[in-house]
């Protein structure tokens, strides 16, 4: 358990101020921020590595505000990993333990079991710069939970992945969370990130934090302008995945079924981008596989663009031009038809 | 492609800098090489003999040494504050610790004695506590130090620099004392700069002479009263000519170049790995 109250920071500029966070024991936190929002150095304050002003930070009832870093029991993980470039992958990991002086034995068993929980034992003899960025991550996780932190703290942390790879590690996130019972603040600007991985967000904004919630509620009941604007530029929905053949995936949004290009099953969250939806006034043949008949609720006018939504249900955001919205004749309460790409659905 | 296809696609710029470069590459090789192969062995290994000599050189390579020793001991540390920590004023005390390098080195005695002599505070209080600095090997070190600190904590800083700070923020979270975290891992990740650094101090401190000649001209050093080779190379010169000069000076040339390409060489084995 993580209680931060009152936290205060001086970024150089603009300031962090009146952060209060409690996070559960064994909780999975999202800081949800705009780039440059100084959640990175949020991160370093509360683990006693960057000057704070003002403001208190507790782990499981004990103040350590006056702690050094080394007392906190919170780890860090940065985006770009900052594995120790002079020692092997096994002795990056056993850093920590070396650290505190445990016996050799218990390193060397510690280091291992580690190590089978992210699946790296072949990488442990290794030079930790010829790793790929999945691996370094991994590496960089195992050597953090390997001192058995009260806290991990992640700045980042799929940011500099590719796509593939970051779904994966996403994946592996979530179940080593389940797997260690570690309480987790976890910072991202990726909303994506934050639904999938959050039990709860907090949005930062300006400085202060905006809202906290779990995820669903800060989309739906949006207070700052960034979480507006993204709840705005996405369709999001959660279902059920069920197989229709390799890679293709047949998800239930409530009510309809909408097919898409994914290995995942069970319980997924989907997105489409509004840009991605035709509105037709007919139904018409094409090879978008996925084509819903439904009425248009609201028409929010854009400037060039117009944003509309088609009540199927669910509601669906669609983003079309000024000139289409009128030739099409589109207005309130009228009968269309949307039509979307399997391919245009992300799933995670 | 033929050798002729190559030739023919060499540019004026390439032609003209060329040259250039080939009068520099000159001008530098020639006086070492001449110098070098001047002197016959034999001659060479009869002066190394006189005691005059080799214990003007002895005495040169072990101030150097006791020097680099005492500047890792000292600028180490505040190469690495001045590579993590900034203050008011910091632009103007790196720009001041360049000093000696820029003024001549002549003055450069001048200043230590004013500090170091029997007569001023340090001098004094040191003076106390038995260690003299005018005439002896104390002298050599400092004044060789003084002269020659700046490249080693030039050097060091801009290795501390390179070092990624969140290494360092990751290791405390790891439980490891600001000490171990010094210890385990800058220290390991800036050693090469701060090991290049000190060659180039070596060599520059072993090469002294105007600060040295002023602070330490000849001191006590293994039951003689040698002086450091590139005063020893002058005053033969100007005492009893070219001649008696040359051996020696071919014989420091030789020393130096020897260890310094030793220690480049192992200085950038290290960078390979």
């Amino acid at each position: 358990m993580i209680e931060v109250r009152g936290l205060k920071v001086d970024l150089g500029g603009f300031l962090l101020r009146d952060i209060d966070l409690h996070v559960e024991p064994g909780e999975y936190f999202i800081v949800l921020g705009p780039t440059g929002a100084g959640k990175t150095v949020l991160l370093e304050a509360i683990a006693g590595l960057y000057p704070v002003l003002a403001g208190t930070v507790s782990v499981n009832g004990r103040d350590v505000t006056h702690l050094k870093p080394e007392q906190r029991g919170i780890a860090i993980v940065y985006q770009d990993q900052v594995l120790f470039p002079h020692l092997s992958v096994e002795q990056n990991i056993a850093f920590g333990l070396k650290s505190i002086k445990r016996p050799g034995q218990q390193i060397q068993a510690s280091v291992t079991r580690m190590a089978q929980v992210f699946g790296i034992v072949d990488l442990l003899g290794r030079d930790p710069t010829t790793l790929s960025g999945g691996e370094k991550q991994k590496v960089a996780l195992a050597r953090a939970l390997v001192t058995e932190p009260a806290v991990l703290l992640l700045d980042e942390p799929l940011s500099a992945l590719d796509p593939e790879t970051k779904e994966r590690m996403q994946q592996q996130l979530a179940e080593v969370h389940r797997c260690l019972r570690v309480t987790v603040i976890h910072v991202t600007h990726d909303f994506e990130e934050a639904i999938a991985l959050g039990n709860r967000v907090a949005v930062i904004n300006e400085g202060q934090i905006a809202q906290v919630g779990t995820p669903e509620d800060v989309l739906r009941r949006p207070n700052s302008e960034f979480v507006a604007r993204f709840a705005l530029s996405r369709n999001l929905f959660t279902g059920e995945a069920t197989e229709l053949g390799a890679g293709q995936a047949m998800v239930d949004i409530g009510g309809i079924q909408i097919m898409a290009l994914t290995d995942a099953r069970g319980q997924v969250h989907v997105s489409l981008r509004p840009e991605d939806v035709f509105i037709s006034t007919e139904p018409f043949q094409s090879t978008a596989r996925n084509s819903f008949a439904g009425t248009i609720t609201e028409l929010v006018d854009r400037g060039a663009v117009v944003n509309v939504t088609v009540t199927v249900p669910p509601d669906f955001i669609c983003l079309v031009t000024r000139q289409a919205a009128a030739e099409l004749d589109l207005r309130k309460g009228a009968r269309v038809w949307i039509t979307f790409k399997a391919s245009a659905i992300h799933v995670f | 492609m033929t050798g002729i296809q190559r030739w023919r696609r060499l540019d004026r710029l390439t032609l003209v800098f060329g040259l250039l470069a080939l009068l520099m590459a000159l001008f530098i090789l020639l006086p070492v090489v001449k110098t070098s192969t001047s002197s016959s062995p034999t001659t060479l290994w009869d002066t190394l003999r006189e005691s005059e000599v080799y214990s003007s050189i002895l005495l040169t390579m072990y101030a150097g040494l006791l020097a680099t020793v005492v500047g890792l001991l000292l600028g180490v540390p505040l190469a690495y504050l001045l590579a993590r920590h900034d203050f008011r004023g910091k632009r103007l005390f790196e720009g001041l610790i360049d000093v000696p390098i820029v003024i001549p080195h002549s003055a450069a005695g001048i200043a230590l004695l004013f500090v170091f002599g029997r007569q001023f505070f340090m001098g004094k209080l040191l003076g106390h506590a038995g260690i003299t600095f005018v005439d002896t090997l104390a002298g050599v070190v400092i004044a060789m130090m003084f002269v020659s600190v700046p490249f080693l904590i030039d050097s060091a800083r801009d290795g501390f620099k390179s070092v990624d700070v969140r290494l360092e923020k990751v290791a405390r979270t790891l439980g490891a004392s600001p000490f171990r975290v010094f210890f385990h891992v800058t220290l390991p990740l800036a050693w090469r700069s701060i090991f290049s650094g000190s060659v180039m101090m070596w060599a520059r401190a072993v090469s002294e002479f105007g600060a040295v000649l002023i602070l330490a001209y000849h001191v006590p050093f293994l039951g003689e009263h040698p002086t450091v080779a590139p005063i020893l190379v002058a005053d033969r010169f100007s005492c009893f000519g070219l001649d008696y000069a040359r051996p020696v000076a071919v014989l420091v040339i030789l020393i130096s170049l020897i260890a310094f390409v030793a220690l480049r060489t192992l200085a950038l084995r290290g960078q390979r790995t």
